[in-house]
């Protein structure tokens, strides 16, 4: 059991080293005199948009650098994992698992106001694995209930990256309750092949992937518990196990199959974007390939062609770009199977469209073996 | 999901197990006492014209399956509720049943779950023994019969089309449409109400093992029968829609129907047969020796 306050206190140092490091960063002068020039750059608001999708956004930035501004709402609530009501005590950044995407441009600013509710049990922050200095903005950003943080980084280098919770002695807790997202920073002129062919994308599926682990009674069956402090203790114990009890695509087994299942017509592109903040996975299009993959997700690297399976290291988000060729379902998984169709991490993506039996055709149907 | 890709899993069954399943000893108790006759229900003869189970396929395209008309010509007797789960554990407390998968507390007169269809026959093989009475699965036709309207069709054509993948598309979104706030927790007996023959709970949250095999035909141009194939691996479950599972699956969750769609729960519900001369004899033959 961890209660509120022994939670706030656990987070002492890493509070005095976020106070230090603020004075730290405030005081050069040409610091100082860069600052100004933000000041006078263009701002936008923009609102997030819940996963698998993704808000509106220029594939090629237009104009110069800005700072983009997002506000998000750290919401920890009750949320079922799978269709046998399993409920896990979830953390999460606006209020879904994976937190939204954010997309800039290479040399944008971004300007997160992160919010902590009073009604919340825990202290938070925000690490971004593209920004750069102080823990990724996680020694400025801790923020109690009933606190805001205001952290403003510029996106330097191109590519998909993680971000995540990470609060002094409770982060993996927090990350596999749920609290991770990605961030997008395109190259100004937009996405390339090795070759300096421009690459363009129709829509973005983005894909967060979560292992979760939550622990089971004497019977067998998962646990549900009245409060994240109740959880604590005995999710910690599942966790290092190591084993996760559920491997979820947003948030929940079946969350991108059936009725939300996602769609796309023969012809178009897509850009999967497939963030896992703690723990490997290896995404695969049954069916599908992987045109051009950027599978440690970072644009300055020319993407890998006409992948099978690509590999996302845990804490970090890549990126694979598809044209659908056929019409059909098809499967996104974890191309660890057991833990696609036992554990939960696969997605559907209905293609509607005209089908090519050059690429494929059914010479005959499946019938008894013939006999002479 | 590769079209059929959780059936083709289905259908790769070790044949071997099968046969060993098939052969092996039944393994009943001693010594018979006594035992109650479930309650059942009685559903006279008739017809029912239904569309046949399997996959079909006409030139080569897969198509929905025919209607076909069965007669009926004498009533049989079917259990007006599923199994219970207190009634399978007494199974399981004789040693002639293998733990259910499903909810062991049997408070609320919960419906056994988590069956497979070996667990299903050796339930009805026990209860035969117990009961001096001859206790089987039903074949698909006789649950549908049984079902009457909660019986349902599975066509997927409106438009006549043929195209497969149109078909295969037309399906996955019925399937999500079904799959909407389903509730897989199982209820009480008597939860989702009694069907016009007095069948308790037909259709619910729990699928039904049938002892109908799974085939695959190819009709001619004409809509008969060119070729078919069946596959005893695996059999019809029936429920809210048809399912095709493998012998030994207890959780449909992780076993995967034709249509992708998996049952939220199986269990039994069992036909009795009609006592034959031989068993009223026998039945005669003992009651005259006590």
């Amino acid at each position: 059991m961890l209660t509120r306050r022994e939670a706030l206190l656990g987070t002492a140092t890493g509070a005095a080293a976020a106070a230090l490091l603020g004075s730290v960063i405030a005081t050069p002068a040409l610091a100082q005199a860069k600052v100004a020039d933000i000041a006078g750059l263009p701002r936008v608001s923009v609102d997030l948009v819940a996963p698998p999708f993704a808000h509106p956004h220029d594939q090629i930035a237009k104009g110069g650098p800005k700072v983009i501004e997002y506000r998000m709402t750290i919401k920890e609530l009750p949320m079922v994992i799978d269709d046998e009501g399993t409920t896990l005590q979830a953390m999460t950044y606006e209020g879904s698992m994976p937190g939204p995407l954010m997309i800039v441009h290479e040399g944008d600013y971004v300007e997160l106001t992160l919010v902590n509710p009073e009604t919340n049990e825990m202290p938070h922050n925000i690490d971004f694995h593209a920004a750069t200095g102080a823990l990724g903005g996680g020694a400025l950003t801790h923020v109690n209930p009933g606190e805001q943080a205001v952290l403003r980084w510029k996106a330097t280098r191109t590519g998909t990256f993680v971000y995540h919770c990470a609060p002094t002695g409770m982060i993996p807790w927090h990350v596999v309750s749920g609290m991770s997202g990605a961030v997008m920073v395109l190259p100004r002129d937009g996405l390339k092949d090795g070759a300096g062919k421009p690459l363009k994308y129709d829509r973005i599926f983005y894909i967060g992937e979560h292992d979760l682990y939550v622990p089971r009674d004497e019977n067998g069956k998962y646990k549900k518990y009245e409060s994240l402090g109740d959880s604590y203790d005995e999710t910690l114990k599942v966790m290092r196990g190591l084993i996760p009890t559920h491997v979820v695509f947003n948030g929940k087994v079946g969350s991108l199959t059936g009725d939300n299942a996602l769609k796309a017509k023969v012809g178009e592109t897509v850009l999967f974007v497939h963030a896992q903040a703690n723990r490997d996975s290896r995404p695969h299009l049954i069916g599908g390939h992987g045109d051009h993959v950027w599978e440690e997700g970072k644009f300055v690297n020319a993407p890998a062609k006409d992948l099978e399976t690509w590999f996302i290291r845990g804490g970090s988000a890549g990126a694979a770009l598809y044209t659908f060729l056929q019409p059909g379902i098809y499967a996104y998984v974890n191309h660890n199977l057991i833990e696609a169709a036992e554990l939960g991490a696969t997605a559907h993506v209905m293609v509607e469209g005209e089908w090519d039996d050059d690429l494929m055709k059914q010479v005959q149907a499946p019938g008894p073996i013939p006999t002479n | 999901m590769k079209p059929g890709f959780l059936l083709t899993t289905a259908l790769v069954i070790p044949a071997i197990a099968l046969a060993v399943y098939l052969t092996r000893d039944p393994a009943g108790p001693a010594a018979p006492p006594a035992m109650a006759s479930p309650q059942t229900v009685a559903i006279a003869p008739g017809r029912l014209a239904y569309r046949l189970p399997g996959e079909f396929q006409t030139a080569e395209r897969p198509v929905d399956a025919p209607e076909d008309r069965v007669r009926f010509r004498r009533s049989f007797d079917i259990m007006a509720y599923q199994v219970s789960a207190a009634d399978y554990a007494l199974c399981v407390a004789d040693g002639a049943c293998d733990q259910a998968d499903g909810a062991v507390q049997h408070r609320q007169n919960l419906p056994a779950t988590g069956v497979s269809f070996r667990d299903a026959n050796a339930y009805a093989q026990w209860l035969s023994h117990k009961t001096g009475e001859g206790w089987r699965l039903p074949t698909d036709e006789e649950w549908a019969f049984a079902a009457a309207e909660r019986f349902s069709d599975e066509g997927i054509d409106p438009d006549g089309g043929s195209d497969a993948i149109a078909r295969w598309l037309a399906r996955y979104r019925s399937e999500s449409e079904a799959a909407k706030g389903r509730d897989p927790e199982p209820k009480p007996q008597g939860h989702f109400g009694t069907n016009s023959n007095g069948l308790h709970d037909v259709g619910g949250n729990v699928w039904e093992w049938t002892t109908t095999c799974y085939r695959r035909v190819a009709l001619d141009r004409n809509g008969r029968v060119d070729t078919s194939t069946d596959n005893c691996g695996v059999r019809v479950v029936a429920g809210k829609h048809r399912g095709y599972m493998s012998f030994f699956i207890r959780d449909g969750k992780s076993g995967g129907c034709a249509a992708g769609l998996p049952p939220d729960n199986l269990g039994i519900r069992l036909v009795r047969e009609r006592p034959s001369m031989l068993s009223a004899f026998k039945a005669l033959w003992r009651g005259a020796t006590g």
